[in-house]
């Protein structure tokens, strides 16, 4: 099985500090292929700098975070995006004038061909490139059961909707990782189930139902989910990584999360 | 978006088309045989404020394109325009150029022009880039005044413009000229908007962090928005200069820059149709306001002198504030609350 877990994203010894704050305090840990990650830990811990920096959007000062051989700390975010990395944000951002589909399609940017003369021509290529992304974006749009608001400007939806759009979104641009950064926060229980088995069925793959759609059909085997509802995490993660003051004190699975007793004492103590 | 009652779509293909009937198709047609049958019934004062308002369409279009859909505010689109002016200008008058070169060459360069004063949008965002192009509109128009070829304070006379032997020498012919150019800019524009490039301008107004992150590279974008908002402006400038026959910096003042902002807002920012709806409206109510001036003035001897010419920019003001409350969305939206109330017809709801 040892191949069937290669390492797909490195991080190591990261640090992060604004000012006095020290947000990550040399944070290392693997991310496999063929697995969901979760990162847990209080508020203010650290997970949504680890995202931050993954992405590129935060530089930090000491570390590097390596990607499939290539170190990509400190990449602009855009060259990360395009190398299959994408990820939805904590509190919601989406491109609220837009419709749906448009911010589907919008995700879609860097997986398309056309420039600014083709696509003010339109006729002929951009229309067959348009139509080409615009499947796959109605499958995604089906999967997640999004059809009724497609047509919708996201920013009158309303927000468990939103949340969902914004998954949307990170699926249009068919990454090799997905980074998720609460997905689940101010949810319902139905709502939260909902959302856990969209994760579960992207990281499955949906195989026969969406043949024409990679992302869907074979899946994405890299997930990392940052959540603070710990029935979830302990149900879908595979490995959980738990982070508390910018640094990381327990790595392991459910089981070994749960009976860990420095993780009980930072985070399960106070939270329960 | 709606649909007329009774049409639905079968193919993606019919859900990105914009002409979705033949109803769309007639009216499209109607529409472009009135506007060029209009130089047949209409005389020389009318065609003039028609050119006037195909000129300025055409800036407006690319202000639209920068403000409107990718959310960068500048406030130096008349110093733009100025460049295409008197690039054209230059090219025709003292360098014997054909006019098309001149046309393009203005494009461009007010393009890359527009470009320099937009790397600062790399940095800072809204107020402070409005400044940053208040400069761009002070410095463009101190540069031409300076300058010997350009005719310096005096300005510069600039000859018709001409395509092989055909000479665009009055009113009418001009009118061809500028609404084949006007449609053709309007066609780039709306593909523009619905296609990767225009997603991204839009993605960039509407959430900057997450563009970026998605994929977007801002930097490209950006610049690429300043480009072809201000290559449109350079277009319009060449045309404006062969329309007028000759050019003088002081037309390309800081109010017309704001008055372009106010056509697009009072319009509908980020539509295909706000900046024609706002350009129109502006315009007619500028050409309403000559009229009306020396009538009050007549009436009330009391007034002040000048108080009725001092009118138009208050009204402009004043109706651009009560556009931001009431319509902040434009005329345009206006329009299509119209339309759909039309298309669901007969039934209400
Ligand atoms: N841009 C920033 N500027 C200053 N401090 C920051 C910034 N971003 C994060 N921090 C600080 O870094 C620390 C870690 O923040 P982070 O957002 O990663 O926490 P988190 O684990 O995601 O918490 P939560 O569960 O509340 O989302 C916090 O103390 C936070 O205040
Ligand atoms: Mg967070």
């Amino acid at each position: 099985m040892a191949t069937d877990k290669q390492v797909k994203l490195r991080i190591e010894n990261l640090s992060l500090s604004f000012g006095g704050v020290r947000a990550l305090i040399d944070v290392s840990l693997d991310v496999r292929d063929n697995e969901i990650l979760a990162i847990i830990g209080p508020n203010g811990a650290g997970k949504t700098c680890i995202l931050n920096c993954i992405s590129g959007f935060y530089k930090p000062q000491r570390g590097e975070i390596h990607y499939n051989g290539q170190t990509i700390t400190r990449m602009r975010p855009d060259k990360v995006a395009a190398l299959g990395l994408a990820r939805t944000f904590q509190n919601i951002e989406l491109y609220t004038g837009l419709t749906t589909q448009d911010n589907l399609m919008a995700a879609r940017h860097v997986l398309m061909k056309q420039n600014f003369l083709s696509g003010a021509l339109y006729f002929g290529w951009a229309h067959k490139e348009e139509i080409e992304h615009r499947k796959t974006v109605e499958d995604i749009i089906d999967f997640l059961e999004i059809e009724p608001i497609r047509k919708k400007v996201v920013g009158v939806l309303p927000y468990g909707m939103r949340k969902r759009v914004e998954l949307g979104r990170a699926l249009a641009l068919e990454p090799k990782v997905l980074l998720l950064d609460e997905p689940m926060a101010g949810m319902n229980l139905e709502e939260k189930e909902d959302i856990a088995r969209f994760i579960i069925d992207v990281f499955e793959g949906q195989g026969a139902t969406y043949p024409n759609t990679p992302v869907l059909r074979d899946g994405i085997t890299c997930i990392i989910l940052v959540e603070h509802d710990m029935g979830v995490v302990m149900d879908i993660a595979d490995r959980i990584i738990v982070l508390d003051f910018g640094r990381k004190i327990a790595e392991g699975t459910p089981a070994e999360i749960k009976s860990n007793p420095e993780v009980i004492k930072a985070y399960l103590g106070q939270a329960v | 978006m709606g649909l007329p009652c009774g049409t639905h779509n079968y193919t993606y293909d019919q859900d990105m088309a914009i002409m979705r009937t033949k109803t769309h198709w007639a009216l499209l047609v109607a529409l472009l045989v009135l506007l060029f049958t209009f130089p047949l019934y209409s005389g020389g004062y009318l065609l003039s404020v028609a050119n006037l308002i195909g000129i300025t369409v055409i800036a407006a279009i690319g202000l639209n394109i920068l403000l409107g859909y990718c959310g960068q505010l500048s406030i130096g689109h008349a110093g733009f325009i100025a460049v295409g002016a008197f690039t054209s200008a230059v090219l025709t008058n003292v360098l014997g150029l054909p006019f098309l070169v001149g046309l393009i060459a203005a494009g461009f360069m007010a393009g890359f022009i527009g470009l320099l004063f937009g790397i600062p949008s790399l940095k800072v965002k809204g107020f402070y880039l409005a400044i940053a192009t208040i400069a761009a509109q002070f410095i463009i128009i101190w540069v031409i005044n300076h300058l010997k070829i350009t005719g310096g304070f005096v300005g510069i006379a600039v000859p018709y413009a001409s395509i092989g032997g055909l000479v665009f020498d009055s009113e009418a012919s001009m009118f061809y000229l500028i609404m084949v150019i006007a449609v053709i800019c309007t066609f780039f524009a709306k593909n523009l908007a619905r296609t990767r490039v225009g997603r991204a301008f839009v993605a960039i107004r509407d959430n900057d962090l997450a563009a970026e992150v998605m994929g977007i590279n801002l930097f490209y974008y950006k610049l690429l928005a300043f480009f072809i908002g201000c290559f449109f402006a350079g277009i319009a400038g060449s045309l404006m200069a062969h329309w007028i026959g000759f050019m003088n910096a002081e037309q390309f003042s800081l109010m017309e820059s704001i008055l372009y902002i106010g056509m697009i807002i009072i319009g509908g920012l980020g539509t295909a149709l706000g900046p024609i709806l706002g350009v129109i409206f502006i315009r007619l109510m500028q050409q309403g306001m000559m009229f009306v001036a020396p009538t009050i003035e007549a009436a009330f001897p009391a007034l002040p002198a000048g108080f009725a010419t001092g009118l138009a920019p208050m009204l402009f003001g004043l109706i651009i504030i009560l556009f931001l409350i009431l319509e902040p969305r434009g005329i345009a939206h206006r329009w299509m609350l119209f339309k759909s109330a039309y298309r669901l017809w007969p039934f209400s709801y």
